[in-house]
């Protein structure tokens, strides 16, 4: 028996992976776009395999994409939204986890607003786990997809600055992507008000910035992060007007970065909030709509590697 | 265990420590009912007289019982976490005989008749004893003194808001300054509110990494200085629970380099771990205040050498499965400790931090002393208060086997140093291991 892509059982984190994990991840995603992009997208992989999205928390976007890349492998895809702010949260947690477990499923997609939680619920059930997003922890699809995005259109990772702008406090989707730009050989800048950093976030290989014209100064991507209505106001920052002044991101700051440097945001955007909304639409910079379609082709190559190893007996 | 009334019983060829005289050396003890009748390397070199109860310690060590001064106990309220019973249970198995319990059961002990209920409850189980803390604010809330002169003098030993920090200045220093008019003690869970809200573990690189909001070590400092302050505006007695922190202790030291009348203690968790222990989100090492840094948890070891340490208290915390089986940010705080106070204790002996007297100082006599209390020594007259143990048999933490109803332990599996074969509360042996 060959061996298998993807050597885990559940897809908790990018902390951890190897590089060559990681490029198989991103090998194989890069021919489901070319499928996804032609006449005949059904894929039969996940043909008789059931696919639950469990949502603790609301998600539009996320939620969509997976359940899309679990049709297009020919999975039968369940999507269950739970309230997280019932009163036993937790015992809805590991309740639900065993419950779901004893139907027979191959994959659950987990995303749940408190840290760590999908990895708790990983420990009680015999499926593979996707992590959809824990807390502000880690999205790990997130970042595999950002990485697609940047490869086809760079041609690699290695050697590449990577700046990372704005809530990275609460940021799952930068943790991420901070561990697998540095893994893959690129150099990644935060950038942000220092109530936006967690604590010594400098010991996580990155270059710390406070200032916009400094952070961007000659970085090949400017990955924005969306920042949360409930964080806009007095708490973290004083105002809008004032985040987008300082932090916002419209052509003049963008003028310091190399002149093909790429735009991104994981979504949804806040237009006029983190990014001046022109620019956003600038076809010629922001790859926006791009990331979208990325994220398709590698929730199909997550979901395809892991159930793979279940039914190869590498569990 | 019996309950009859015990009557001459004679400890001999035993290792004693008094650390209060200073007393590590061979020989034995008598009790006489619920008192020691006598002590010392030279009794019984003749032998023991007939009927008397003879105990051979072999060579075992023999101390004055625990005093533990931080206990939270979950009766009344919770006694599906832990009751009076297997509390003191736990208690007599760690060596623990005296113990002192947090106000913050259901309903708070704020009231003359909770402190009376605990009292007699307590009594009723024969196990361990129990002093009661009581509020220092009306339901723990921060806001109205409760009854501390009547509390006192209903039997409530010292007083403090429990896992709370009493937040408002003016409040605390109304409590100092009103306390200190009946001369009892004022116990601060030292942690700026404000900082510490919504945090679930030490802020830092860990934290930052797993995706949890922490709390600086500075929350700790913060409130440690307000206090000194309004000790100083006051001249109350305060002490410090559960230090956790580098910048804690230094606060506590300048503070006794002034002559201030402040006090502190810590607990095992926080010289015998750092905040590695909660990665992969080990709920079992949630605590509050969070284990720290490694860099903390040496400067802790060192106040404890040192001496700005006062006391090591367990911290026992017992919270069921259902508050730790959760996402670590909504688990519960907290760990047992009465069953591993000792032997996580004797590691400081071990590692050569301090002598087995020491240790023993720290456990018994020093929060004795601190709190008023006649225990925790071996002399003439005193309370027949006792354990028998080795200092060196080795164990490993199987919390399955804790005689506390919870077994949210954060050492499990730690392999220990240090065995309580015999404990002894007012003459009569309340629990006794194979030897």
């Amino acid at each position: 028996m060959t061996q298998p892509h993807f050597p885990h059982r559940h897809l908790l984190g990018i902390e951890g992976l190897g590089p060559q994990e990681i490029t198989t991840l991103l090998d194989l995603s890069d021919r489901y776009v070319e499928k996804n992009r032609s006449a005949d997208r059904k894929v039969n992989a996940l043909r008789g395999k059931t696919v639950i999205n469990l949502f603790f928390e609301n998600s539009t976007r996320t939620r969509t994409s997976f359940e899309l890349a679990g049709k297009r492998l020919g999975a039968d895809v369940i999507n269950m939204q739970v309230s997280a702010s019932s009163v036993a949260k937790g015992e809805t947690l590991i309740d639900t986890a065993m419950t779901l477990n004893a139907m027979h499923i191959e994959v659950l997609v987990v995303r749940h607003p408190d840290s760590g939680a999908v990895k708790l619920l990983s420990e009680k059930v015999n499926c593979a786990v996707v992590n959809a997003g824990d807390g502000a922890h880690e999205h790990p699809t997130q970042a595999l997809l950002d990485a697609l995005t940047i490869r086809r259109r760079k041609g690699h990772l290695d050697g590449l600055t990577v700046a990372i702008c704005g809530d990275v406090l609460h940021s799952r989707v930068a943790r991420s992507n901070i561990h697998l730009l540095n893994t893959m050989g690129a150099r990644v800048r935060l950038v942000a008000p220092r109530t936006l950093l967690p604590a010594q976030v400098d010991r996580m290989g990155v270059e710390v910035h406070n200032d916009m014209l400094e952070g961007l100064k000659d970085v090949d991507i400017v990955m924005m992060l969306r920042l949360q209505n409930e964080r806009m106001r007095g708490n973290f920052i004083p105002s809008i007007r004032e985040y987008f002044h300082f932090f916002g991101l419209d052509y003049d700051k963008l003028k310091v970065a190399k002149p093909d440097a790429l735009i991104m945001h994981p979504g949804p955007m806040n237009r006029g909030v983190e990014l001046d909304s022109d620019l956003a639409d600038d076809v010629e910079r922001s790859v926006i709509r791009e990331q979208v379609e990325m994220g398709v082709a590698v929730r199909m190559a997550c979901l395809e590697v892991l159930t793979e190893n279940l039914s190869g007996g590498n569990a | 265990m019996s309950v009859r009334a015990p009557g001459r019983v004679a400890y001999i060829n035993a290792r004693l420590l008094d650390p209060a005289s200073g007393l590590d050396g061979t020989g034995a003890v008598l009790t006489d009912g619920e008192k020691i009748a006598d002590v010392g390397p030279a009794l019984f070199a003749d032998g023991v007289p007939s009927g008397i109860e003879l105990v051979d310690c072999h060579g075992a060590a023999l101390a004055p019982g625990l005093v533990d001064m931080r206990v939270q106990l979950r009766e009344p309220g919770a006694e599906h976490k832990e009751t009076l019973r297997s509390a003191g249970e736990a208690a007599v198995a760690g060596g623990v005989t005296s113990m002192v319990c947090l106000p913050n059961t259901h309903p708070v002990i704020d009231d003359v008749a909770t402190v009376e209920f605990v009292a007699r409850r307590a009594r009723q189980c024969g196990l361990a004893k129990v002093y009661p803390y009581a509020a220092v604010t009306k339901q723990l809330a921060g806001e109205e003194l409760a009854e501390i002169g009547m509390l006192a003098e209903a039997g409530a030993l010292a007083f403090t808001d429990g896992t709370k920090a009493i937040k408002s200045a003016q409040v605390m220093r109304r409590a100092l300054a009103y306390a200190a008019t009946f001369g009892v003690l004022i116990v601060q869970h030292p942690e700026e509110p404000s900082l510490a809200e919504g945090g679930a573990m030490n802020e830092g690189e860990l934290a930052s990494r797993l995706g949890l909001a922490g709390i600086p070590a500075a929350a700790e400092a913060i409130m440690l200085e307000r206090d000194i302050r309004l000790v100083g505006l006051t001249g109350a007695r305060y002490h410090a629970a559960h230090l956790s922190t580098a910048e804690g202790v230094a606060v506590i030291r300048q503070a006794k380099e002034r002559g201030l009348p402040v006090t502190c203690d810590t607990a095992p968790p926080y010289f015998a771990l750092n905040e590695l222990a909660v990665s992969e989100y080990r709920t079992f090492a949630k605590l509050s205040p969070p284990l720290r840094s490694e860099a903390d948890r040496q400067a802790i070891v060192a106040a404890i050498k040192d001496g700005v340490i006062d006391v090591i208290a367990s911290d026992h915390a017992p919270q069921d499965q259902d508050s730790k089986r959760l996402p670590f940010a909504q688990a519960e705080a907290g760990g047992v400790g009465l069953e591993t106070l000792l032997a996580v204790a004797l590691e400081l002996y071990h590692n050569g931090h301090l002598s087995l007297l020491q240790v023993i100082e720290k456990l018994s006599w020093g929060p004795a002393r601190l709190l008023g209390l006649s225990a925790g020594r071996l002399q003439i007259g005193a309370a027949a208060d006792l354990f028998l143990f080795d200092p060196d048999h080795a164990w490993r933490v199987d919390p399955e086997r804790f005689r506390s109803k919870s077994k949210n332990s954060p050492f499990d599996g730690r392999p220990l140093q240090g065995k309580v074969l015999r404990t002894v509360v007012d003459g009569r042996t309340v629990f006794s291991g194979e030897v």
